[in-house]
């Protein structure tokens, strides 16, 4: 769900061992850092020596002094805590709010149980995705919505629009945009026995993709169980002034174990999730039946429609989609966004759009479109790395099995 | 090796401004990547080894190296012909974090032209350069 071209910035922040014209340019990809936007946690990041770089249009940490690949490992064994507080949060009020989503989701809000939300996708007029979205139903009339930042000018532009047209014609709906809150994301096996040490709400009963609003660390919190890396985990929307406090709480009820963890470490995570990248995996021109997210298409919305590019999406899910997203393993370098996918024979059917190399698999791993009948789990394929084919195999994602806290 | 801002340069090796390292023994080279490049780099997960026998010419890229977030092509910082690639590097590519001067070695070559050895920096020249490469950061 979050981000938007992690894999350029991996590009551009690890330094080129040489440049075609030799001339000794600055190769400092954050020359305009002074106009990044900063967190409140950015000197908390800082002396925790965090490496910042810019990221849609923020100055993020990429990883801390532990390595990509050890932040990756700790996430799945103790936890990881993550400033995702770049991302946009959201309130859709008033008591058509719940009409007015569903014009511009896929999700049946109607039907979300107050407290509880779901991934989503905002679509356009031809059925492809404008952003991917996790949102919460609170109550009838309020809904949280959090937004990618990469994607937070044209979503808030798309959703204004629709409301001012919803309201003209007498629907009752209204913003409030969240900018006096941050986010962190709390992940992995430690995430609720230390979150639990900071709140009287009983975490045990909140389950996969409840939401309460409830006091963590004296500071009255928004908490989603969900997040971006398959383990169990929180979102926790906090008053940026409580933030830091919240976070160092974290880290010292953990003794150490949950660690700051960056950018770097986050993508790698998501991609053994199998979760799709806003910007990489899925975009303007992709629809969420070619995504895989099928499961996302409310049932009523399937059969009613209702929102934009439904006739698309509903055609597609009639027919198949021509091309669909799903996971490779491979030998040799890892694959990349981009890479060709061919098949045996050397006929190109597809293109990589998010890989590398897994942390806790020790192998590569990536995700990619390919036509349709070429997509079942365990079809060979030909990655192409630097115009050398390698072998890869259609494999069912996720790589990493999931941990999400569910009811028995 | 000497330390400088705790990343280390080898006294006797020649160093391109792309972050590679030249070991001249005779008429047989070894390369690798600079501590400093590896620093930067982050885990390596994989290395594209020239093959044995190739002509590779100072300058011109011979192979790269893959990190957890991206891949980086290296340059030749001599020419002649490869005799030797590091095998190990197959199945350990972390080497080139560990020991990027030892057993993180890449290639040995054949030198074809030692005079072209006078293009590149001594160890006390390429520390200088990375040092006011980072400070421009």
């Amino acid at each position: 769900m979050r981000g938007g071209g992690l894999w350029q910035l991996g590009q551009s922040i690890t330094r080129r061992l040489a440049q075609a014209d030799k001339k000794a340019v600055g190769r400092r990809y954050f020359a305009s850092e002074a106009e990044q936007k900063k967190t409140v946690l950015y000197d908390f990041h800082v002396a925790n020596g965090g490496k910042m770089v810019p990221f849609a249009g923020w100055s993020m940490p990429i990883q801390y002094k532990d390595s990509i690949m050890e932040s990756t490992v700790n996430c799945r064994q103790n936890g990881s805590l993550f400033d995702v507080s770049h991302m946009c949060g959201l309130s859709l009020k008033g008591k058509d709010c719940v009409p007015f989503l569903e014009k511009l989701v896929i999700a049946d809000v109607a039907a979300l149980a107050p407290g509880t939300g779901t991934l989503t996708v905002f679509t356009n007029e031809k059925g492809g995705a404008i952003d991917d979205s996790v949102i919460t139903k609170v109550t009838d009339d309020h809904i949280y919505i959090v937004v990618n930042a990469g994607c937070r000018d044209k979503d808030l532009a798309h959703i204004e629009a629709h409301m001012k047209s919803f309201k003209a014609k007498g629907g009752d709906v209204s913003w409030n945009i969240h900018d006096e809150r941050s986010l962190l994301a709390l992940q992995g096996p430690l995430a609720a026995p230390v979150l639990q040490h900071l709140t009287k709400e009983d975490l045990s009963k909140v389950y996969f993709g409840e939401f309460r609003i409830t006091d963590i660390n004296g500071a009255r919190c928004f908490i989603t169980r969900t997040g971006y890396t398959g383990e169990d985990g929180f979102e926790i929307s906090v008053p940026s002034e409580n933030a830091v406090d919240l976070a160092k709480a974290i880290l010292e009820k953990s003794e150490g174990k949950v660690r700051l963890t960056g950018l770097g470490a986050r993508d790698s995570l998501r991609l053994e999730a199998g979760l799709c990248l806003y910007g990489n995996d899925m975009e303007q021109h992709t629809t969420p039946v070619e995504a895989g997210l099928n499961w996302a298409i409310g049932k009523r919305r399937k059969a009613e429609g209702g929102f934009l590019g439904a006739e698309v999406i509903l055609k597609q899910l009639a027919e198949g989609p021509k091309v669909r997203l799903v996971g490779f393993t491979s030998t040799g370098p890892p694959p990349r966004s981009h890479s060709e996918i061919q098949d045996e024979k050397g006929t190109t059917i597809g293109e990589i759009t998010s890989g590398g190399f897994s942390p806790c698999l020790k192998k590569n791993i990536a995700m990619g479109y390919v036509k349709s009948g070429s997509h079942k789990t365990g079809t060979k394929a030909k990655l192409l790395v630097r115009g050398k084919a390698y072998d890869g195999v259609v494999t069912k994602k996720p790589f990493v099995p999931t941990k999400y806290y569910k009811p028995s | 090796m000497h330390f400088l801002n705790s990343l280390a340069v080898v006294k006797d090796f020649k160093y391109a401004e792309s972050h590679e390292w030249v070991k001249v023994d005779g008429k047989t080279a070894t390369v690798g990547i600079t501590d400093h490049a590896q620093d930067h780099l982050g885990d390596v997960v994989y290395v594209e080894l020239p093959e044995v026998g190739a002509a590779v010419n100072q300058g011109s890229g011979f192979g790269a190296v893959e990190s957890v977030k991206a891949t980086s092509d290296i340059y030749s910082p001599v020419s002649g012909d490869v005799v030797e690639v590091n095998e190990d590097l197959n199945n350990s590519p972390g080497l080139v974090n560990s020991s990027p001067y030892e057993k993180g070695w890449i290639m040995k070559v054949e030198i074809k032209d030692d005079s072209e050895l006078t293009n590149l920096k001594n160890s006390d020249e390429y520390a200088k350069f990375c040092e006011e490469e980072d400070a421009k950061h």
